[in-house]
């Protein structure tokens, strides 16, 4: 019988994360773009991570209030 | 000579005042990325606007004690991460307590299951998701992994800056990181298809 085998997506899924914080070695970087180039499943949920990072972030932007930025104008020291 | 003395005393505290100054100016400068963080760390608008004048206090009364030259934005974080927790909002599950959180790809293929067409592409995948499933999902994350996955996905610092301002290993940053951000994908699930 044949040894066992980690699924290639599977492994592909697991080194998501720290493929687009662009923290894999460079050997774990080609075995990840090899896998990418040839499988679409994978390589679309990639590119929705990638999305939803942006998105995550887009939502989060949110306006300090103007009063506050005076609130702490204010309590720097007198000179 | 007292004059002299007077003299030199006056050219420190000018040069001091100038250093103040200066210090103030830039960390006033960052406010709004400060603010940004803050806001998403808490869960009101008051509370964030309550920690960011309290961070602000803190900061020009402490200022002697930053080192110029060094991350300021980051010095600021520490102080308001701190006080954040002096504040006593670590009474949620401990992340130990944590259930298992799904995989990765968890969100897109229950979102992909969801429409009719299974090859919808990603970009109008994501589009299924509001602003209002992010914000509260993003509140549904516990503490301890929030404050990692704020910092880094929202305020934009690195691991290690990360480690700096939440006082934790580097490890335990980039465990917290990726297990905060399934668990938020997981509570993005529950929302969009409504599955609560």
């Amino acid at each position: 019988m044949a040894g066992y085998q980690i699924d290639p997506c599977e492994k592909c899924e697991e080194v998501m994360q720290p493929y687009l914080d662009r923290v894999l070695s460079d050997a774990e970087l080609r075995e990840a773009e090899e896998h990418l180039a040839g499988c679409s499943s994978c390589a679309k949920r990639y590119r929705f991570e990638e999305s939803l990072r942006q998105f995550v972030r887009k939502c989060c932007e949110e306006e300090m209030p103007p009063e506050l930025k005076q609130k702490l104008a204010a309590l720097r020291t007198p000179l | 000579m007292s004059g002299t003395e007077d003299e030199v005393e006056a050219r420190r505290a000018a040069t001091e005042a100038r250093n103040r100054v200066r210090f103030e100016e830039e960390a006033l400068g960052l406010s709004d990325q400060v603010y940004r963080v803050a806001r998403r760390l808490v869960s009101s608008r008051e509370e964030a606007e309550d920690l960011v004048q309290e961070t602000y206090a803190r900061a020009f009364r402490s200022w002697r004690s930053f080192t110029h030259g060094t991350n300021l934005r980051a010095w600021l974080l520490r102080i308001l991460t701190n006080l954040n927790i002096d504040r006593g909002r670590r009474k949620q599950r401990t992340p130990d307590e944590q259930p298992l959180e799904e995989s990765d790809y968890f969100l897109y293929n229950r979102l992909e299951q969801s429409t009719r067409d299974g090859n919808a592409d990603e970009d109008r995948v994501v589009e299924r998701l509001s602003q209002d499933d992010i914000v509260g999902a993003l509140a549904g994350v516990p503490h301890d992994f929030r404050d990692v996955l704020v910092l880094v996905d929202i305020g934009d610092f690195t691991y290690q800056d990360a480690a700096q301002i939440l006082d934790i290993p580097i490890g335990t940053v980039m465990s917290r990181l990726h297990r905060g951000r399934r668990i938020l994908k997981r509570e993005l699930a529950d929302r969009a298809t409504g599955d609560m």
